[in-house]
């Protein structure tokens, strides 16, 4: 099966949910930024009886939008999938998403965003203290800085509203899904963008394994 | 907005133009034509808390209804914005000297573990357009370092804002001490950021959510007047 490009999932997301019937199949709703994870992790662990629909990424920025999209999602494909997961944290809906969720009576990922499931819940929380003034992007959000951080907040049209954004961060953190060098070159390059320091971080796929697994 | 403004002389409009002016400059964030025409306006007589009122403020209300309803998005908001404060600052100390008008005071910042603070920067100065006081505390607020300045400050308003979901709960532990310290009533509390809503706002004891910077001006001005009310009623 062929991943759809990055500005595909971004903006259309990706569905490879649709079969002919009712199925005892177990569909994960997840986060376009999610798919190429989740598809490893799949194929990874042989887990057949999953299929995927997914979001598009670019809800990322838009949380108050999360609820009512992944409500539309569940009440789309219920009909011919029963079991559903919810590949989302909080994400910043400030705890509506979880109670779309408990409504709709499907189960999604715990913990506050996917820089904290990919680190690792309880070790985010741990070092959040400590950690406040860091701004994190995952592989995905690396490799679409343009159209997720750089673009949205106006900054190839307004580049002096820099510091207005990210004067009180102190470093970028890339959190590595895989050990990717091009990767690593052009996070790097996306905190000299900021004016941040750089850290790269492998975090795997953290706490998304452990949610798939017990979904 | 506009796209001749290279062939615009501020200084040969009339008043009503020029304000009609400064409405379009402030929407395109143009900083220098604000400052230039706020110095014109003075240079006219016109009183600094007019220009702020009827120039700055009412340009400012323009920006805040298109960001509502989806035509200006935050840069553009975070420009027009830069551009009002640079009108601001000019007028700030002329304002003190003539006895503007004052509506209240106000205690705001962003509560602890969370460094986000454009939202409260917008609120902090549509607010001081609005006739207030504010003392901004800034970014990462302990409850020691609200108390202190509620202490310090004696405020009508303790403003709080938060970014994250993991931060947002800490505006309950202020009220929360508030409470136990029996100041909670002292106080008008308002708490805005992006993933709060109304029903959150209740749920910690809070008087109000506001959703953005034009809302936490209206809002902040009904409790400040019913408060001066019941404080009228009780005399």
């Amino acid at each position: 099966m062929d991943l759809p490009d990055d500005d595909h999932l971004t903006c259309e997301g990706l569905d490879l949910s649709a079969p002919p019937a009712p199925t005892e199949r177990l569909l994960l709703i997840a986060c376009g930024a999610l798919a190429r994870e989740i598809l490893d992790l799949i194929a990874r662990n042989g887990w057949s009886h999953m299929d995927l629909t997914c979001l598009p990424a670019i809800l990322h920025n838009h949380p108050d939008r999360i609820p009512e999209a992944v409500e539309q999602a569940v009440l789309k494909h219920r009909p011919t999938h029963p079991h559903i997961f919810v590949v989302y944290a909080d994400c910043g809906t400030g705890g509506r998403l979880r109670a779309t969720c408990d409504r709709l009576g499907v189960a999604m990922v715990e913990g506050p965003h996917c820089y904290s499931f990919f680190e690792g819940n309880a070790r985010f929380a741990a070092t959040s203290e400590d950690e406040f003034t860091a701004f994190y992007l995952t592989d995905f959000l690396v490799r679409q800085f343009d159209a997720f951080v750089w673009e949205p907040l106006g900054l190839d049209r307004h580049p002096q509203l820099r510091d207005t954004y990210f004067g009180h961060y102190t470093k970028l953190v890339y959190q590595a899904q895989t050990d990717d060098p091009a990767l690593t070159t052009k996070a790097q390059d996306c905190a000299a963008r900021l004016g941040l320091a750089f850290e790269r971080r492998f975090t795997g796929y953290g706490d998304l394994e452990t949610a798939l697994t017990d979904a | 907005m506009s796209d001749d403004q290279d062939d615009i002389i501020l200084a040969d409009l009339d008043d009503e133009e020029l304000v009609q002016q400064m409405f379009d400059d402030l929407y395109d964030g143009l900083k220098e034509e604000i400052e230039e025409s706020v110095n014109i306006l003075l240079a006219r007589g016109w009183q600094p808390y007019e220009i702020l009122t009827e120039a700055l403020v009412a340009g400012m209300t323009i920006v805040g209804k298109d960001f509502r309803d989806g035509i200006l998005f935050v840069p553009e908001v975070l420009l027009a914005a830069n551009a009002m404060k640079g009108g601001m600052a000019i007028l700030k100390p002329l304002l003190v000297e003539t006895g503007a008008p004052k509506q209240g005071k106000m205690v705001i910042g962003t509560v602890k573990g969370d460094i986000h603070d454009i939202g409260k920067n917008l609120v902090g100065m549509m607010m001081e357009g609005a006739g207030f006081e504010v003392i901004d505390l800034g970014i990462n607020n302990a409850v020691d370092s609200y108390l202190d300045a509620l202490e310090a400050e004696k405020p009508d308003i303790l403003g709080m804002s938060a970014l994250l979901t993991t931060t947002m709960p800490y505006m309950k532990v202020v009220i929360d001490t508030l409470i136990e310290k029996g100041m909670r009533d002292d106080y008008i509390v308002l708490v805005g950021g992006a993933p709060l809503n109304e029903e959150f706002g209740r749920a910690i004891g809070a008087d109000a959510y506001c959703r953005d910077a034009a809302v936490a001006v209206e809002t902040a001005k009904t409790y400040v007047a019913r408060k001066h009310n019941q404080a009228a009623m009780r005399a």
